[in-house]
């Protein structure tokens, strides 16, 4: 679905992307880990067409997306920190969102915004939101459009426990539904039961694409964050 | 949109203009005398709101911008909603604000080629904050940016005018004036509404010469063209910039 290939970006003298080539298929939940400034927000930004690559080309349905902005219909992003005009009530965003990709009511997957109890807060000003409660705007508007692809950018970071499984259980049933997920994530112990394949990337290079399951039997490890630490060990 | 006609400042600086509007006109016994005076607050007060308004709303709504670029929309559709958006409230809150007082106490070609000019003025500079916004990455450089091109316009180009003036004293430099003035949207406007006022007579053979130019019909179509390149000028290099920029 989403195909990346020799992807290089540089920012001055920062090369933040080296190279880095991987493919993501329907139905793949994928963890993308690795330490602080290994690339993998520019590698989103770039699937998002935010960034553009300095060489190398992304392709998304075998289309490639350098200066398209159709495909990103299909895509619903939930970025790191939600920010949002202070004035705007939530109704607001959520309308202005509506009107931007053109679909109301009957098409809408609104199972977010009831459970996180949105509805209650709807005429609230993003201003007088706590953080939590604006990463709860975010995520709902990632799920709202019901998009094929998922990019979620450390999405429980933020987020009470309770409304931590509240977004894992949807994390759940969306993949359930084959649709392709990418998640970064420092909270590694939220994903162990959410992802079928892991992304590890390390000074802009992509080390490895494997299964999680492949990854428990090379570490011999049953939990991700065990599994991730022996492999930071051994490099 | 509505969420800028809602902001507490652009109301504040709607009723401040209103006020300003109302004591130039009450304490001016003559309507010309206190249109004059009006005018030339507002040539200066209009750019400064409007390019720091659009530079510190745009540097504050970055992140939003950020979250629909990543959006299906185009960014120049997005960029252009922005502009819109901008020029409208403070083109707005200038008619209301300047519009309304002038309408009531100077119905006059001068009075109407005031109103004009300010609304101009407002959306010029909107473009031209959006562009020294799109370049600068860092909040304060920008701001800064924008006060420093604020101060060019209103007061530094008229000293180098004045300068070259001094300078070729000897040589005849109305030509040369007119070229000038249509460097700077701000005494571009100025000249503009003086000449719609009987005084231009007084201020000797360059007013001449420029009535001469921009007195006539086609003149006037030939400033208020500059006027409108002022616009889409800064306007479409800032939608090139930021059609390629980084997010």
């Amino acid at each position: 679905m989403i195909i990346a290939t020799n992807v290089t970006k540089k920012f001055g003298k920062l090369t933040a992307l080296n190279d880095v080539s991987t493919t993501c298929n329907k139905g793949q939940s994928i963890s993308l880990i690795g330490p602080n400034g290994s690339g993998k927000t520019t590698f989103i930004k770039c699937l998002l067409g935010m960034v553009v690559p300095d060489s190398g080309f992304i392709t998304f349905n075998k289309q490639n997306i350098t200066r398209d902005w159709k495909y990103r219909e299909q895509i619903g992003y939930m970025p790191q920190i939600g920010r949002f005009p202070d004035n705007m009530t939530i109704a607001q965003v959520l309308d202005m969102m509506k009107d931007i990709r053109k679909k109301s009511a009957p098409q809408l997957d609104e199972e977010l915004i009831e459970n996180f109890g949105l509805n209650a807060m709807m005429d609230k000003r993003m201003r007088t939101l706590s953080g939590g409660t604006r990463q709860k705007v975010s995520a709902a508007l990632a799920f709202m459009f019901d998009p094929e692809v998922l990019i979620l950018d450390e999405p429980t970071a933020g987020l009470d426990p309770l409304s931590s499984e509240i977004l894992k259980d949807k994390i759940r049933s969306e993949k359930q539904k084959g649709k392709l997920i990418l998640i970064t994530s420092h909270i590694l112990s939220d994903l162990d039961d959410i992802i079928s394949e892991i992304i590890y990337m390390q000074d802009g290079q992509l080390v490895f694409h494997k299964t999680w399951e492949l990854l428990k039997k090379d570490t011999g490890e049953e939990k991700l964050s065990r599994a991730i630490a022996s492999v930071m060990k051994a490099k | 949109m509505l969420d800028i006609l809602r902001n507490r400042i652009i109301l504040v600086y709607m009723a401040f203009l209103i006020l300003l509007s109302f004591s130039f006109f009450n304490i001016n016994d003559n309507t010309s005398k206190g249109l004059l005076s009006l005018m030339n607050v507002v040539l200066i007060i209009v750019p400064l709101v409007s390019i720091i308004f659009s530079s510190i709303y745009l540097y504050n709504s970055a992140e939003f911008i950020e979250l629909l670029v990543s959006q299906p929309i185009k960014r120049t559709h997005l960029w252009m909603s922005l502009f819109a958006g901008l020029s409208l409230s403070l083109g707005l809150a200038f008619f209301i604000g300047c519009g309304i007082p002038v309408l009531l106490f100077a119905a006059n070609s001068t009075g109407l080629m005031m109103i004009l000019m300010g609304v101009m003025l407002s959306v010029i500079f909107v473009a031209i904050a959006m562009l020294a916004t799109v370049l600068t990455r860092d909040k304060a450089k920008g701001i800064g940016l924008s006060v420093l091109i604020w101060l060019y316009f209103t007061l530094l180009f008229d000293g180098i005018i004045l300068f070259l003036l001094f300078q070729f004293m000897d040589y005849p430099l109305e030509k040369a004036m007119i070229g000038f003035s249509a460097l700077n949207p701000v005494d571009l406007s100025r000249v503009l509404i003086l000449l719609k006022m009987d005084i231009s007579a007084l201020m000797g053979v360059t007013s001449a010469v420029f009535k001469d130019v921009f007195g006539t019909g086609i003149g006037m179509g030939f400033a208020l063209s500059i006027l409108l390149i002022w616009i889409f000028l800064p306007l479409w290099v800032s939608v090139r910039k930021f059609n390629r920029k980084d997010l």
